[in-house]
């Protein structure tokens, strides 16, 4: 699916066994990357897991331990950062405070010695595609928080530069102005087809934005792959609790005889997409991939509603199965008062299996 | 975007004037004030005063008869010495001394505070240990070492000397002050700037320099005020013709009313 909205096939960007250490502590441990011409890449992973330090690596703000990173074929692992063909765009916008924006716009194509009339001709076209020609004469300090990130990108996309890093460019925007500006900036990447490395930790903006998304763990690579891909087939256990919201269930219990076992009960594992092997095992079952019925047999899989979250389009019900939380969405708005009694049903052909001690995905 | 009229209450902020908290805060600071205000307020008056009337002794009062000539005396004529030109030449001297101290410290400590604070590099932390280390050890201890230096480079008793001097003892604070607040300008707009494609200098005077204008004025009240009221580093550092303001205001006062032996 992803592959059609490629442009080229050519490689933009490269990072090869990069490792960043401060220190004693290591924070970035073998990153290893493609990145092809065109592509939308999201890096996701909770604080601290290392996102913005390999946007810095590739920015060249930071000084890499070892490993090397390629830009367009050319090894920039020790260039200056204004030389790497990038435009970066800033969480808190880092617009400088004592220019207008039309002199933010211009600061870096000044330091580059462009010439005046080409300078003017590039925030002009900015200006157009960003929509922000009416304050030009304005200094950030006038401006609100959307406008100023329009500015922060507008700085970056009069670079003309083929790849652009966003070191999570909303995160201090309200909720209204954060799903709007994410689809402008969906908007922008199809018009410009540039690649973009997209810092965040909000799975909605990586799944939506991300042709391939890099989950990220205490400086390592869990997976990456298409947002299609990590949803349903999560590689391993936290990556799999890591997407979905409420995340997935997981129920421990073992596999023999093309079944998994459970407190007495036994699903047959036909159809699971994957290679289930006899032994201990867990099993992870998405609330939306999970069906229930009111007045079921006595002998299903039984569980007691506690608590029912109304969401208009659909709702969360929060079960308890063999004394543990479980958790199940549907589009059914029928009230479930506490203590009900559900019978579930799980969509293996859409459910993942972990082994219990590597966390791999079976 | 159009304008959006702002409907709803409008004017300024309404304010309760006298408050008896404003009272108080007032009250506390015209106190304080005046406290500060009445050594200077006698210190003019005394010297509009010919001598019989300050002998009298009420120091409060406004001078009966008015007369500047004392200010004329001290200004061009007082002597010290073999020197009778009045204080003008120390006042000079001071001039000299503070401009060059305030201007030299302030500018290599900002440089140095922003290497520290935002290009982290090799050895920072050590660098700016030792340079802390400096900011607790008395100047005391390091007149005479100085002295040998300054004579070894050939610039004891000048006020180039003097100058190298002020600079050198103001660096441990001065960069604790602007490493400290370079520290708390955004790092991100450090970052935007060098993707931008500025230096070390360029970064230095077109970002973070128009963004500090505060510190630096502290940085300027700082040094004037310790410089031009320095006495210690301008007797040892210089010799009598470079002397700066203070010092030659003691030696007046010694050698024309024995001031110091009466005290
Ligand atoms: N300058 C630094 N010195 C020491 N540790 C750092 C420094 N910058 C980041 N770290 C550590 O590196 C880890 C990753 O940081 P970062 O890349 O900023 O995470 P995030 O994924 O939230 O962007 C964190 O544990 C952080 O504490
Ligand atoms: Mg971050």
């Amino acid at each position: 699916m992803m592959d059609q909205t490629h442009h080229a096939s050519e490689t933009s960007l490269s990072i090869k066994g990069l490792q960043l250490s401060f220190g004693a502590v290591q924070v970035l441990n073998d990153v290893n990357m493609d990145i092809r011409q065109g592509e939308f890449i999201v890096l996701l992973g909770g604080s601290g897991s290392g996102k913005s330090t390999i946007l810095n690596c590739i920015a060249g703000l930071l000084d890499v331990t070892d490993g090397q990173i390629f830009i367009n074929g050319k090894n920039v692992t020790w260039d200056e950062p204004k030389d790497r063909g990038i435009g970066m765009v800033f969480q808190s916008y880092a617009l400088y405070p004592q220019m207008s924006v039309r002199g933010n716009l211009a600061f870096g194509l000044k330091n580059a010695r462009l010439p005046r009339d080409e300078i003017a001709k590039r925030i002009d076209r900015a200006a157009g595609i960003l929509q922000i020609g009416d304050y030009l004469d304005r200094r950030p300090a006038a401006l609100s928080g959307g406008q100023r990130q329009r500015v922060a990108i507008g700085r970056a996309l009069v670079r003309d530069v083929d790849l652009f890093l966003f070191d999570e460019p909303l995160s201090n925007l309200d909720a209204k102005l954060r799903a709007e500006l994410r689809v402008e900036i969906k908007r922008l990447h199809e018009t410009l087809g540039n690649t973009m490395v997209y810092v965040t930790h909000d799975q909605i903006e990586a799944m939506t934005l991300a042709d391939r998304i890099a989950l990220l763990r205490d400086g390592v690579i869990q997976q990456f792959a298409s947002p299609g891909e990590i949803y349903r087939k999560p590689v391993n256990l936290y990556v799999a609790g890591f997407i979905g919201s409420p995340s997935m269930n997981f129920i421990s219990g073992e596999i023999a005889d093309g079944q998994f076992r459970f407190h007495d009960r036994a699903i047959s594992l036909d159809g699971y997409d994957g290679h289930p092997r006899d032994g201990a095992a867990i099993l992870g079952v998405r609330p939306e991939h999970t069906g229930f019925q009111a007045d079921g047999p006595e002998s299903g899989i039984q569980a007691t509603v506690e608590l029912q979250e109304h969401m208009g389009a659909e709702s969360v019900i929060y079960l308890r199965l063999d004394g543990q939380r479980f958790a199940l969405r549907t589009p059914d708005d029928t009230h479930y008062p506490e203590g009900t009694r559900l019978n579930l049903s799980f969509d293996i052909a859409r459910a993942s299996l972990f082994d219990p001690q590597s966390e791999l995905r079976l | 975007m159009a304008d959006i009229a702002f409907s709803g209450p409008r004017g300024p902020k309404p304010r309760r004037r006298l408050s008896g908290r404003n009272i108080m805060i007032y009250g506390t600071l015209i106190v304080v004030a005046l406290y500060y205000l009445v050594p200077l307020y006698v210190m003019v008056m005394t010297s509009l005063k010919g001598l019989p009337e300050i002998r009298l002794g009420n120091i409060f009062s406004p001078p009966v008869e008015a007369t500047f000539e004392p200010w004329v005396k001290a200004w061009a004529e007082a002597c010290t010495g073999l020197n009778c030109e009045g204080l003008q030449r120390g006042f000079w001297n001071s001039v000299r001394i503070t401009v060059p101290s305030v201007l030299l410290s302030i500018l290599i400590a900002s440089i140095n505070g922003y290497a520290l604070a935002n290009w982290r590099f090799k050895g920072a932390e050590f660098f700016f240990a030792v340079l802390m280390i400096g900011a607790f050890i008395p100047y005391q201890v390091m007149i005479y070492p100085m002295v040998i230096l300054l004579r070894e480079l050939g610039l004891y008793g000048s006020l180039t000397g003097l100058v190298l001097v002020h600079t050198v003892f103001g660096m441990p604070i001065l960069t604790l002050l602007f490493r400290n607040y370079f520290a708390t300008l955004p790092e991100e707009l450090f970052k935007a700037a060098r993707v931008d494609g500025t230096g070390f200098w360029g970064i230095y005077f077109r970002i973070m320099l128009p963004l500090s204008l505060p510190i630096f004025v502290v940085a300027v009240i700082l040094q004037v005020t310790g410089i031009w009221n320095d006495f210690l580093f301008g007797v040892v550092y210089t010799k009598p013709e470079y002397y700066p303001m203070t010092v030659q205001l003691n030696n007046i006062v010694n050698t024309t009313t024995g001031a110091r032996n009466t005290m």
